[in-house]
């Protein structure tokens, strides 16, 4: 911390932040990946996370994800709720013994010291119904505050997770507030300046969010939205279908293409979703729908050679 | 006699589950310890967030020597079965059996076996690895590289450590050898994770115990649950407060440290203008804090108490600082919410029900509102409610279900429709009965006296009712998913505390009235199944009284009894007949009656039916019988028209004497068959007679 220029200090810089915690987790070895290229609710479901977290192969790799959250869109008047955020995601496979200490230290890193802080482990259970994944771990308190999401993957897209991979989320916008001493987002101290160069959080993401938050409670278009999602899936099993070389079933081609294509359907869903136009019992089948895309693009993962097949 | 000390040190262990584990553990050590022969003199068990501990004390050295007879094949039996024989029982010639002789069956061979007892330590290093293995946890997880190969250990979270040592307090105790999935049994531990992390050597519990607590663990829960609320008042009362005690919340914090420092903090005295109540839900639930009140005005302070896990060197304030900032964070939420609600009147929130569905075949949450009211509506009259006010109340009760608050806090349903209700100036009956009418919720909870509130709650309870019924979805075995058994011994409640004369057949009908069309078919069998339903529960609240239940079978086997206040007023009269030496020996004598009815329609083929033939009498007895009963009848009769059960009772009493003439002077079974058949038509009155008040032949004794 002492060796970096002040604009890039964690408690001050909210791109400050993020670097330290991608250098943190380089210096540790792990790939560091940039966002996917896709609209996604979470950094689970990057597939350096939903698809790499299945198979025998190691796999340590960290990424910041901006997630999509359609729903908690405030039109910018709430000082915590955003439709669009930052996660800071680490996958490691397998979960390495000290586990909790590593994550421990990239707290430290951020500048959260743990001889002043109260950090706890605190019980959450994590399932996603949508990526037919579930996991054990914890909400990781400092000070009351949750600061990140600790799970260890027992199964990810309907598939036994051998070995297990430990996942780190840090939400960031939460932390950078945290450590900036900030109670609303959009006063969040994005580069680190003073005076006339700072760029706050409100001046980067501000509008964007009274925009989409227009688009996903009023405007999204739904009859292109069900299309779409229709398309997807459609999309995603043929693609399914058409990978296994050979039509064998021993190995797959395209588990990554069709990934994007559930990847699509899940947030066209959301988007369905915050619109309100999907009643309570329709929504179920929507998230089965999903599901069996993901479980599909498990198995074809495990079939292909990252996912370890020959292995 | 040596001790046992177990540690399981493993990663943060979910605060919910640790009492259970710890008497899991205790409970399947000491049932293994017994069941291998090793009777131990005491056992406890502790947990904290990162262990399972366990001290067994006072375990014998060795098991008993174990002497065994097995019974071999007779003399003459054939080489082979010999052959087995020994195998079995590990000899090594037939010379080493004994013979036994036996003149009736043949003689026949027995092997003594002489099992030597094993040292304590081999059967715990046997028991323990098995122990860990099938450990009971509600969840259960794998992890690390070993998760690969399948059978890698779970546990609720990662393992990493187990202590194991077993000796005598005078002597360096041993290590009880075992490893599970690659974990070593070992006398090393490991203190508070930020303030003492590093290894700590341990020999027996005692210097266990002492150790934790240097390298600042605090091993019984009991201890930290002690020191946490002890000084949380403590912290309260020097500022002149109190703290809102809350042992759910102080079970769930003493499992979430280790090492407790109780701070306070403090938010903005605005959000006192929020529920008192949703301020408690935002501080608990979401920030597992305690609240406290001026002990005056009984009123929330603006003040709560944390319990943290560690001591730093600003004394908490930092600790503080940050969860004050939280604090004030969820608090704007929970203010924002509270106001956004306010600004919607509740029945403008109505329309929304009917796109929300309650269940796929019973319809939306609309059209169940729609019946409660409905149902309100013909239950406020009997109940003393009035009738507009039990209908408007009914249409708003469940409105706060789509406020935020709630949303948000969905334990605070109820309550806070009576907040929006009393904000939009709603009548003050109808605004309690929005949180009263889910009441009672269980046993112990208090039953709504409020006329509207009793309406309200009747007809909900009583549509979930009638709905799960018509739908075939009734609780089975421990299976109650909609929590029907708590919504019938609600409506007895309802109606017993507040003396209550509903008939229950004639209002299930008119509820199944209100159902969707295909159900309509129901209408005949389902009164008097759900009646029964009743009658059940009825049964189990009147055990858990300490009351007779058989009596309510007694009196439900009535035609039509569906009156609940006259059935158990029927009930006590009789309990206290029966207590009286007439009641029982009436039960007797009517008893008597039955069995040798019983016994005689079985020879006959035939029942005894009708009415006696006066001209057939010829003894005293018989005619004073005979006359007793119709005076019984038409007196009992008359009592029970009047409610009068314990009138009804006392005449009932004046049958005994002509029974018991009846007993022991006339012969049932006599020669002339008119003769028996007239006097077996008037034992078949008694039972007649006692149906005025109950069917004696459900009653027990």
């Amino acid at each position: 911390m002492q060796s970096v220029p002040p604009h890039m200090r964690p408690d001050r810089s909210f791109q400050g932040l993020i670097l330290a915690l991608q250098r943190y987790w380089a210096d540790y070895g792990c790939v560091i990946l940039q966002p996917y290229d896709m609209e996604v609710g979470a950094g689970t479901f990057h597939p350096a996370t939903t698809l790499r977290a299945l198979g025998p192969k190691r796999w340590n790799a960290a990424y910041v994800q901006p997630s999509r959250r359609p729903k908690d869109g405030r039109y910018g008047e709430n000082p915590n709720r955003l439709q669009h955020y930052y996660q800071f995601q680490v996958i490691l496979k397998p979960s390495p013994p000290d586990i909790q200490d590593l994550y421990l230290k990239s707290l430290a890193a951020i500048g959260i010291d743990a001889s002043l802080h109260d950090i706890r482990f605190v019980e959450d259970d994590w399932e996603s119904p949508t990526l037919g994944a579930w996991g054990l771990g914890w909400e990781c308190w400092c000070d009351g505050m949750e600061v990140s999401q600790f799970t260890y993957f027992q199964q990810v897209a309907g598939v036994e997770c051998a070995p297990v991979a430990g996942e780190l989320t840090y939400g960031l916008e939460r932390l950078a507030m945290y450590v900036q001493g900030v109670d609303r987002v959009y006063d969040l101290n994005f580069n680190g300046r003073d005076g006339a160069e700072r760029v706050t959080y409100g001046d980067v993401f501000l509008q964007a969010e009274q925009e989409y938050s227009r688009h996903n409670f009023e405007y999204a278009d739904t009859a292109m939205l069900f299309e779409q999602f229709r398309m997807a899936e459609e999309a995603c099993k043929k693609y399914l279908a058409a990978g296994w070389r050979e039509g064998n079933r021993k190995e797959h081609l395209m588990a990554l293409p069709a990934y994007d294509q559930c990847i699509k359907a899940s947030h066209v869903f959301n988007l369905l979703d915050a619109r309100g136009v999907i009643s309570v019992t329709e929504r179920q089948s929507y998230i089965l729908r999903v599901r069996e895309l993901a479980k599909a693009c498990g198995e074809a993962w495990i079939h292909t050679e990252a996912g370890g097949v020959g292995a | 006699m040596p001790d046992l000390l177990l540690e399981l040190f493993s990663e943060e262990i979910p605060a919910r589950m640790q009492s259970k584990a710890a008497d899991d553990l205790r409970r399947m050590v000491t049932d293994r310890l017994v069941a291998e022969g090793l009777v131990y003199e005491g056992a406890k068990a502790f947990a904290t967030p990162r262990r399972l501990a366990l001290t067994v004390h006072g375990i014998p050295v060795r098991q008993p020597d174990l002497k065994d007879e097995r019974r071999g094949p007779r003399l003459e039996a054939p080489a082979a079965a010999i052959a087995g024989f020994l195998k079995a029982a590990g000899l090594g010639s037939i010379e080493e059996a004994k013979i036994q002789r036996d003149p009736k069956k043949g003689d026949f061979y027995v092997a003594l076996i002489e099992k030597p007892g094993r040292a304590s330590i081999d059967v715990l290093a046997d028991i323990l690895p098995v122990i860990i293995r099938t450990f009971p946890w509600p969840k259960s997880m794998r992890w690390g590289a070993r998760s690969a190969k399948p059978g890698s250990l779970s546990w609720v979270r990662p393992l990493h450590a187990i202590t194991a040592t077993f000796g005598l307090e005078t002597e360096e105790p041993d290590v009880v050898n075992f490893s599970v999935d690659g974990i070593e049994a070992g006398q090393t531990t490991f203190g508070h994770r930020f303030m003492a992390p590093a290894a700590i050597n341990v020999r027996r519990f005692e210097d266990y115990e002492a150790k934790l607590l240097n390298a600042k663990v605090v091993l019984d829960p009991q201890r930290r649950k002690d020191a946490i609320v002890t000084d949380a008042r403590q912290l309260a009362f020097a500022q002149g407060f109190e703290l809102v005690e809350d042992p759910a919340l102080l079970d769930e914090v003493a499992g979430l440290v280790e090492w407790p420092v109780v701070l306070m903090g403090s938010f903005d005295n605005d959000f006192l203008s929020i529920p008192g109540e949703v301020i408690r839900a935002t501080i608990r639930n979401n920030q597992k804090c305690f609240v406290v009140r001026d002990p005056k005005s009984g009123k929330l302070a603006n003040k709560f108490v944390l319990a943290a896990n560690v001591e730093t060197a600003d004394g908490g304030k930092t600790i503080v600082g940050g969860n004050e900032r939280v604090i004030r964070a969820r608090l704007s939420d929970a203010k924002f919410f509270y106001e956004t609600d306010l600004k919607t009147r509740l029945e403008d929130r109505l329309p929304k029900f009917d796109s929300i569905v309650f269940h796929e075949k019973l319809g939306t949450q609309g059209e169940r509102i729609a019946r409660i009211e409905r149902l309100a509506a013909e239950i406020a009259p009997l109940v003393g409610a009035d009738v507009e006010k039990a209908k408007r109340a009914a249409r708003l009760a469940k409105a706060d279900l789509l406020t935020e608050v709630v949303g948000e806090f969905p334990e605070l349903q109820g309550l806070m429709g009576k907040y929006y209700a009393l904000a939009q100036g709603q009548d003050p009956a109808i605004a309690a009965a929005c949180e009263e009418h889910y009441r009672p919720q269980g046993p112990n909870d208090d039953v709504p006296t409020n006329p509207v509130s009793v309406a309200v709650a009747l007809s909900d309870k009583i549509d979930t009712l009638v709905g799960f019924w018509a739908i075939d979805e009734k609780p089975t075995g421990s299976k109650d998913p909609y929590a029907l058994r708590r919504a019938a011994l609600g409506v007895i409640r309802l109606i017993l505390e507040n003396v209550l004369r509903l008939p229950l057949v004639k209002i299930t009908k008119f509820a199944i009235g209100g159902l969707p069309e295909k159900h309509a078919a129901h209408a005949t069998t389902l009164p008097l199944d759900l009646l029964s339903f009743f009658a059940d529960r009825l049964k189990v609240q009147l055990r858990e009284q300490g009351a007779r239940h058989d009596l309510v079978d007694a009196v439900f086997s009535l035609e039509g009894q569906d009156d609940l206040l006259m059935i158990v007023r029927r009930v006590e009269a009789l309990a206290a007949f029966l207590d009286t030496d007439d009641g029982k020996n009436l039960l007797a004598g009517t008893k008597r009656a039955s069995n040798i009815l019983a016994i005689e329609e079985r020879r006959d083929k035939r029942t005894f039916d009708g009415a006696p033939d006066v001209a057939l009498y010829s003894l005293a007895e018989e005619k004073a019988l005979a006359k007793a009963i119709d005076q019984v009848k038409a007196q009992a009769g008359a009592a029970v028209a009047r409610e009068d059960f314990a009138g009804a009772m006392s005449v009932m009493a004046t049958l005994r004497p002509p029974v018991d003439a009846f007993f022991d002077k006339v012969r049932v079974n006599d020669d002339d068959p008119k003769v028996r058949e007239n006097r077996l038509k008037l034992l078949n009155q008694i039972r007649t007679a006692t149906r005025a008040v109950a069917d004696f032949s459900k009653i027990e004794g």
